[in-house]
C-alpha cells in the first residue's frame, strides 16, 4: 500500500500544471474554464493529500528522492520530499483551505478582466504550489525555494492590481522585508554546511550531526533561522508588512494570513525541533519576540477602522501566540493553533470579502454596521470565527489557546498572565469588529444600503464548511483533562515530542474557567461599549498612538530607510562621482596636461635638441661617474 | 608538438571569416544574415565541443599548437578545458541571441557595424582558448579594439567621452599586463619548446606555471595582472568607465561587453592570475575579497539611486562581478565552483535584462525610470518576460542565478562568514532596487511616453522564451552546468595550494 506516496510528487506538481494552464491560456481562456481549472487542481491535490494523510496515519512515512538538485564534493542536496506527520498535517491544511479560497475566488473577482483572471488563478496556484514545496522538501533547500517562492507570490499578489502604486509599494515592502528574514535563514543554511556538511533533515537532526555542533553553533543556527521566520510570519521586527499585504484581493489575504506564507516560519521552527529545543536562549528570543508581538499587534487591533486591518493585526497577534508556544518547547500546540487559526482566519478573511463585495469596495467599519439583517450566512459565521478565535468552550480556538496558555503557566507566570492579556484583548477587538460590522444601525450611504446583499453560494459555502471546521477543528485536540485523549499530539508524536506535562487536572481546570470567565467579561465590555457605536471623533492621547500603529513605521522610515537612503545619495552624489571618477579624470587629465607641458620638448628647434642632448649626456656621464 | 588543426579551432576562425564577409557585404541586410547564420554555425561548433572532451588529458586534449613568432618561443597555442568550454558556450550563446533580438534595430554602415561585431567574437574566443600569453594577450586586444570602434561610430550622445575613458582605462590595464607578461616570459625555463630551434624561453601556459618567481617577485606580478582583469571585470575602484560606457555604447554592444566580456577579466584571474602567482594569491586575497565585497554593497546602494535604467543595470552587474571574484579568492570549491556557473547565468541574465530595455528604448526612446510609467498595460508580454529575467537576476531560487549565489555565499561563508554577512546585504539591496525598478518601469498607469507601446514582436519573443529557458532548465536541474566546470575548479584549487 506505498502507492500513494509514491504518487506525492502530483500533489505540487497539479497546482503548477494550473499555473502554467492559467499563465499561458489567460488570453484564451474563458473565466469558467480558468476558475475551474485553477480550483480543480488544488482540489485535485486535496484530494491526493488526503490520502497521503490516511497512509501517514496508519504509520507509513517516505523519503522520496527525485534527482541530485546540487553534488560538489561532499555537498549534497537531493531534489527530495518528506512526508511524514507533520508535512502531512500542513498538506491537507494547504489543499484544504485554498482548495476553499479559490472557489471563494471565482465569484469574488467576477467582476475582473478575463485576462486578469486568468492571470489571478495563475498566481494563486503559483502561491499554493511553493507553499507546498516548502512544506514537502525533505532538505532545507528545497524549504528555501518554497520559501522564497512564497515570497514572491506574495509579492505577485498583493500588487495585483498594479496600477494603485499605494497596492504596489505594500507588495514591494513584503517582499523586501521577506527577504530581510530570507538572509538570516541562508545565513542559518550556510553556518549549517560550514559544520555539518547536509542539509538534509534526516541527517542534520541525527545524534551524529548534533554532535558536531557545539551550544554557540546551535544558538547561533537557531537564532539566524528565528529571523528568517520573523520575516515570514510577521514578528517583531519584520511585521510590518503584513497589516499592508491586505492591498491584494481579498481572498489572497486569507490565502496568505491562514494556508500559507504566515505559517511558514511556523512550520520550520516546528520541522526543526531538534536545533531548537537544544537552544535555550533561542527558545527565550522566541517567547519574548512571540509574547510581545502578540500584545502590540493586538493593542493597535482594538483602534483600526478597517475591517482587514483589524483581521491583520489579529493575524500578527495571533502568529505571536503561535511562537510563544514554540519558545516554550510546546511545538505541537503551536501546530494546533496553525490548524484552528487557519480555519477561523481563513473564515473571517472571506468573511470581511463578503462584507466589502456587498458594500461595494467599502472597507471602513465606521460606515457599515447592521449588516446582519442584509447577510445573515455571512454575519452568522464570522460571528462563529469570533467565538473561535475568541475561545470560548467548544470552539476550535478554545482548545488550541487553551493548550498554549497552559504550557506557558507551567513555565512562568508572569508571561502566562500577559498572555492571557493578549487573549483578552483578542476578544475585545473581534467583538468591536463584530458588533460595529453587524449589529446597530447602517451608517453608510443610501446607495450603498439598497445594494446590501448577500453573497453567492460559491463564497457563502466556502464560508460555511470553514465555520463548520472552526467549531470541530479542535476535537482532534482535546486535552486528558476534558477526558480527551489529544488525537493531534499522538499523531505527530514520531516528529515532534509533546510538551511534558507538569499540570494536574485540577491546575488545568482552574484556568479553563479563569480564562473563560475573563474572556467572556471581555465581550461584555466590548458589546456594552460598542452596541451603540456612533462614528467617533479621531482618538486622542493613548488612542492615537494605537491608531497610529505605535508610529512603528514611522520610526523604521526615520531610522532606517531614511538614513540609507541618505548614505545611498551621499555614495552616489558625492563618493562615486567626485570621488572615485573624479581621481580617474583626474589622472585623465594631468596627463593631457603634462603632456601638453612636455611639448615644448619638440620645438622643431635644432639648438634645443642640442641642448637636451648635452643635458642627457652629462646625467648619464653623472650616473657612471658615481654608480 | 599539438595538431595543427581540430575542429575548436573553427570558433575562431568561423567569426574572423564571417567578419571579413561582412566587411564585404553591400547592403544591411546580407551583412546581418552573414552574422546571423555564421553566429549559428559557431554555436553548432560550440555545442559540439561539449561532447568531445576528454578530462583526464586536461588542456592537451584537441588543442592547436603551431610555432608563430619562432624565437621568441610564442606559439599560437590555443585548447579548450572545462572553464573554456563554459565561456565558449556562453559567448556563442550570446552572440545569436543578441544578433537576432536586435534585428529590429536599423543600422547605419552596418558592413563595418556587423564585420566589427564578428571580430569581438573571434577576439572573445581567442582569450578564452589560449594557452600561449602572447596568444592571450593578442586575443584580448583583439577583443577590445572592435568594441572601441562600435562603441565611438554607433554610440549615444557622449560616446566619445565615454569610449575614451573606457578604452583608455582599459587599454592602460592591458599594458601593465603586458610588462608583467614579459617579466614573466623572461624568467620562464628552456624547456617550453622543443621543435630543434633553441629558445631560452617560452610564453606557453605550462612554462609559465612553472615559471621561476620569487614571492616578492609574484606580489608586484599579481599587482600588475590583477588591476588588468580588475578594470576589465569591473572590481570596485576600478568600475568608473563602466556605467558610461554601457549607457553609451550602442545596445547590442552592451550586451556583449556586459554579457561576455567582462567574463574575460573573471577568466583571466582563473587561467592567468591565480595559477602563476600561488604566493601573490595568498599574499592579496583578503584585500581582493575586501574590495569586492565593498564594491557589492557600493555598488548595490548605487543602483538604488539610478535613474538611468541602463545605469541602474550596470551598477548591479557590477555588483554581482563583485561576488564572483570574491567567490573566487575566497579559494575553496564550494565558491569557486559557485563563481565558474554564476559566470555563465551572469551572461544569460543580463542579455536578457539589456534586451529588454533596449526594447523600451527602441519604442519610447526614453531610457530615464522617472519619465516611464505602466509598461505592464501596454506590453504586457514584455513585462512577464522582464519580471522574470529580473528575478533570474536577484537569484530568486529555480532560477539559474539562485545555485551560483547559494554556493558562492556558502563558500565565502567557509571562508570568513561576516564577508558573507556583509555581502549579504546585497541580497537585500538588490531586491530593492530592482523592485523600485520594475514598480515605475511596468506598473502604475500609463503617461504620455508609454502609452503608444507595442507588445514585443517575434523574434523579440522567441530571444526571450530562449533566455527564460534557460533560466528555468539551469535553476531546476543546475547540476549538468557543474558537472561541465567541476574538473576545473579541482585543477585550479591545486595549483593553487
Amino acid at each position: 500500500m506505498n502507492n500513494i506516496l509514491q504518487l506525492v510528487w502530483l500533489i505540487p506538481l497539479l497546482p503548477l500544471v494550473g499555473f502554467v494552464i492559467n499563465g499561458l491560456g489567460r488570453k484564451s481562456l474563458s473565466k469558467n474554464l480558468s476558475g475551474i481549472i485553477g480550483s480543480a487542481v488544488v482540489l485535485a491535490s486535496f484530494v491526493l493529500s488526503t490520502l497521503v494523510f490516511m497512509q501517514v496515519k496508519s504509520g507509513t512515512t517516505a523519503s522520496l528522492q527525485y534527482f541530485n538538485f546540487l553534488e560538489l564534493s561532499k555537498l549534497k542536496v537531493a531534489f527530495d520530499f518528506k512526508i511524514d506527520q507533520l508535512s502531512s498535517l500542513f498538506l491537507l491544511i494547504i489543499t484544504g483551505v485554498g482548495f476553499l479560497i479559490h472557489v471563494y475566488s471565482t465569484a469574488y473577482m467576477h467582476d475582473e478582466d478575463g485576462k486578469d483572471f486568468a492571470k489571478y488563478f495563475a498566481y494563486l496556484n503559483l502561491f499554493v504550489f511553493s507553499m507546498l514545496l516548502l512544506v514537502m522538501g525533505g532538505n532545507y533547500l528545497i524549504m528555501f525555494i518554497g520559501w522564497e517562492g512564497v515570497g514572491l507570490c506574495s509579492y505577485l499578489l498583493i500588487g495585483y492590481w498594479f496600477r494603485n502604486t499605494d497596492y504596489t509599494d505594500a507588495a514591494k515592502k513584503a517582499f523586501v522585508m521577506n527577504r530581510i528574514g530570507d538572509l538570516g535563514f541562508l545565513l542559518a543554511l550556510f553556518w549549517l554546511i560550514a559544520k555539518v556538511g547536509t542539509l538534509q533533515f534526516d541527517e542534520v537532526f541525527s545524534s551524529a550531526s548534533l554532535a558536531k555542533l557545539s551550544i554557540k553553533d546551535i544558538t547561533g543556527i537557531t537564532l539566524l533561522m528565528f529571523v528568517g521566520a520573523t520575516g515570514k510570519s510577521a514578528q517583531i521586527p519584520l511585521y510590518t508588512w503584513l497589516p499592508d499585504a491586505m492591498a491584494g484581493p481579498t481572498p489572497v489575504s486569507a490565502l496568505i494570513h491562514a494556508a500559507t506564507m504566515v505559517t511558514a516560519g511556523i512550520y520550520m521552527i516546528a520541522r526543526s525541533n531538534a536545533l531548537f529545543s537544544l537552544a535555550p536562549l533561542t527558545q527565550t528570543v522566541i517567547t519574548v519576540i512571540g509574547l510581545a508581538t502578540a500584545l502590540l499587534a493586538a493593542s493597535i487591533a482594538i483602534k483600526q477602522n478597517d475591517i482587514k486591518k483589524v483581521l491583520a493585526y489579529s493575524t500578527v497577534s495571533q502568529l505571536g501566540f503561535m511562537f510563544l508556544a514554540l519558545g516554550t518547547g510546546n511545538y505541537v500546540a503551536a501546530i494546533f493553533h496553525v490548524m484552528t487559526h487557519a480555519f477561523f482566519k481563513a473564515l473571517m478573511f472571506l468573511g470581511s470579502g463578503s462584507v466589502i463585495h456587498a458594500m461595494g469596495g467599502e472597507q471602513d467599519i465606521r460606515k457599515m454596521g447592521g449588516l446582519h439583517k442584509h447577510m445573515k450566512i455571512t454575519s452568522i459565521t464570522f460571528f462563529i470565527g469570533c467565538l473561535a478565535i475568541s475561545g470560548i468552550p467548544g470552539f476550535s480556538g478554545f482548545f488550541s489557546k487553551d493548550e498554549i496558555l497552559s504550557g506557558v503557566f507551567s513555565h512562568n507566570v508572569v508571561l502566562y498572565s500577559l498572555a492571557l492579556f493578549a487573549a483578552l484583548l483578542t476578544a475585545f477587538y473581534m467583538f468591536r469588529l463584530y458588533i460595529v460590522t453587524f449589529t446597530g444601525s447602517f451608517r453608510g450611504t443610501h446607495d450603498q444600503e439598497h445594494h446590501l446583499h448577500e453573497s453567492p453560494k460559491a463564497m457563502t459555502i466556502p464560508l460555511i464548511i470553514l465555520a463548520v471546521l472552526s467549531i470541530v477543528g479542535g476535537y482532534v485536540g482535546v486535552p486528558e483533562a476534558l477526558g480527551g485523549h489529544h488525537e493531534l499530539a499522538l499523531y505527530l508524536t514520531p516528529v515532534v515530542k509533546s510538551a511534558e506535562h507538569h499540570l494536574t487536572h485540577g491546575t488545568e481546570y482552574t484556568l479553563m474557567v479563569v480564562s473563560t470567565f475573563l474572556v467572556l467579561i471581555s465581550i461584555l465590555f466590548s458589546w456594552l461599549k460598542f452596541r451603540n457605536y456612533k462614528i467617533e471623533a479621531d482618538a486622542k492621547g493613548f488612542g492615537k498612538i494605537l491608531q497610529n500603529k505605535w508610529y512603528v513605521d514611522d520610526i523604521y522610515q526615520l531610522l532606517i530607510v531614511r538614513p540609507l537612503q541618505n548614505v545611498a545619495g551621499f555614495l552616489n552624489k558625492i563618493v562615486e562621482s567626485k570621488i572615485i571618477d573624479g581621481a580617474v579624470n583626474g589622472v585623465g587629465k594631468l596627463i593631457n596636461y603634462g603632456s601638453r607641458q612636455m611639448r615644448w620638448l619638440q620645438s622643431g628647434q635644432v639648438g634645443a635638441y642640442v641642448l637636451l642632448m648635452v643635458i642627457g649626456m652629462l646625467i648619464l656621464f653623472f650616473i657612471q661617474l658615481f654608480l | 608538438m599539438g595538431n595543427y588543426f581540430t575542429f575548436p579551432d573553427l570558433l575562431i576562425w568561423l567569426p574572423l571569416l564571417a567578419g571579413f564577409f561582412c566587411f564585404f557585404a553591400k547592403e544591411e541586410k546580407s551583412a546581418r544574415l552573414t552574422a546571423i547564420v555564421f553566429s549559428l554555425l559557431i554555436l553548432g561548433v560550440s555545442i559540439a565541443t561539449l561532447f568531445f572532451t576528454n578530462d583526464t588529458k586536461y588542456l592537451n586534449y584537441n588543442n592547436v599548437n603551431y610555432i608563430w613568432l619562432k624565437y621568441l618561443g610564442a606559439n599560437y597555442y590555443i585548447g579548450l578545458d572545462s572553464t573554456g568550454r563554459m565561456l565558449t558556450l556562453l559567448t556563442a550563446t550570446v552572440f545569436p541571441l543578441i544578433l537576432i533580438a536586435t534585428s529590429k534595430t536599423t543600422i547605419k554602415n552596418a558592413a563595418s557595424y556587423f564585420g566589427l561585431i564578428m571580430l569581438t567574437q573571434a577576439g572573445l574566443m581567442g582569450v578564452f582558448m589560449a594557452l600561449d600569453a602572447l596568444t592571450f594577450y593578442f586575443f584580448w586586444e583583439l577583443a577590445l579594439i572592435p568594441v572601441y570602434f562600435l562603441c565611438s561610430k554607433w554610440g549615444g550622445e557622449s560616446r566619445i567621452q565615454a569610449t575614451f575613458k573606457f578604452f583608455v582605462y582599459t587599454f592602460a590595464g592591458s599594458l601593465l599586463m603586458l610588462i608583467g607578461i614579459i617579466y614573466v616570459y623572461l624568467h620562464t625555463g628552456t624547456k617550453g619548446f622543443e621543435d630543434g630551434v633553441i629558445v631560452n624561453h617560452s610564453f606557453s601556459l605550462a612554462s609559465f606555471y612553472n615559471a621561476n618567481l620569487s614571492a616578492t617577485e609574484q606580489n608586484w606580478l599579481f599587482v600588475l595582472f590583477f588591476i588588468a582583469f580588475a578594470i576589465k571585470m569591473p572590481i570596485f575602484p576600478f568600475h568608473t568607465w563602466q556605467p558610461d560606457a554601457y549607457d553609451q555604447s550602442p545596445t547590442s554592444v552592451t550586451m556583449i561587453l556586459s554579457g561576455v566580456m567582462v567574463k574575460m577579466g573573471l577568466f583571466g584571474l582563473l587561467r592567468w592570475l591565480m595559477p602563476v602567482f600561488p604566493s601573490g594569491v595568498i599574499h592579496y586575497k583578503n584585500i581582493v575579497i575586501i574590495l569586492s565585497i565593498i564594491g557589492v554593497v557600493y555598488a548595490s546602494f548605487i543602483a538604488m539611486m539610478q535613474d538611468n535604467i541602463k545605469k541602474l543595470i550596470a551598477y548591479s552587474s557590477i555588483a554581482h562581478i563583485g561576488l564572483m571574484c570574491a567567490a573566487i579568492f575566497a579559494m575553496n570549491q564550494i565558491a569557486v565552483q559557485g563563481a565558474l556557473i554564476q559566470m555563465f547565468n551572469h551572461g544569460i541574465n543580463i542579455v536578457g535584462m539589456w534586451i529588454v530595455v533596449e526594447i523600451i528604448e527602441r519604442q519610447t526612446g526614453v531610457k530615464k525610470i522617472s519619465q516611464l510609467s505602466g509598461l505592464a498595460s501596454t506590453a504586457p508580454v514584455l513585462t512577464i518576460f522582464l519580471v522574470i529575467i529580473a528575478f533570474a537576476n536577484i537569484a530568486l531560487p529555480l532560477t539559474n542565478a539562485f545555485t551560483g549565489e547559494f554556493l558562492m555565499f556558502s563558500g565565502l561563508y567557509n571562508y570568513n562568514k561576516w564577508f558573507a554577512a556583509i555581502a549579504g546585504l546585497g541580497i537585500i539591496l538588490s531586491a530593492v532596487y530592482t523592485l523600485n525598478m520594475i514598480q515605475k518601469v511596468f506598473f502604475g498607469s500609463t503617461n504620455a511616453v508609454t502609452a503608444e507601446v507595442k507588445d514585443i514582436s517575434l523574434n523579440e519573443k522567441i530571444v526571450l522564451m530562449i533566455i527564460v529557458g534557460i533560466i528555468f532548465f539551469i535553476g531546476v536541474y543546475p547540476q549538468p552546468l557543474i558537472e561541465l566546470t567541476k574538473d576545473a575548479v579541482n585543477n585550479l584549487l591545486v595549483r593553487v595550494k
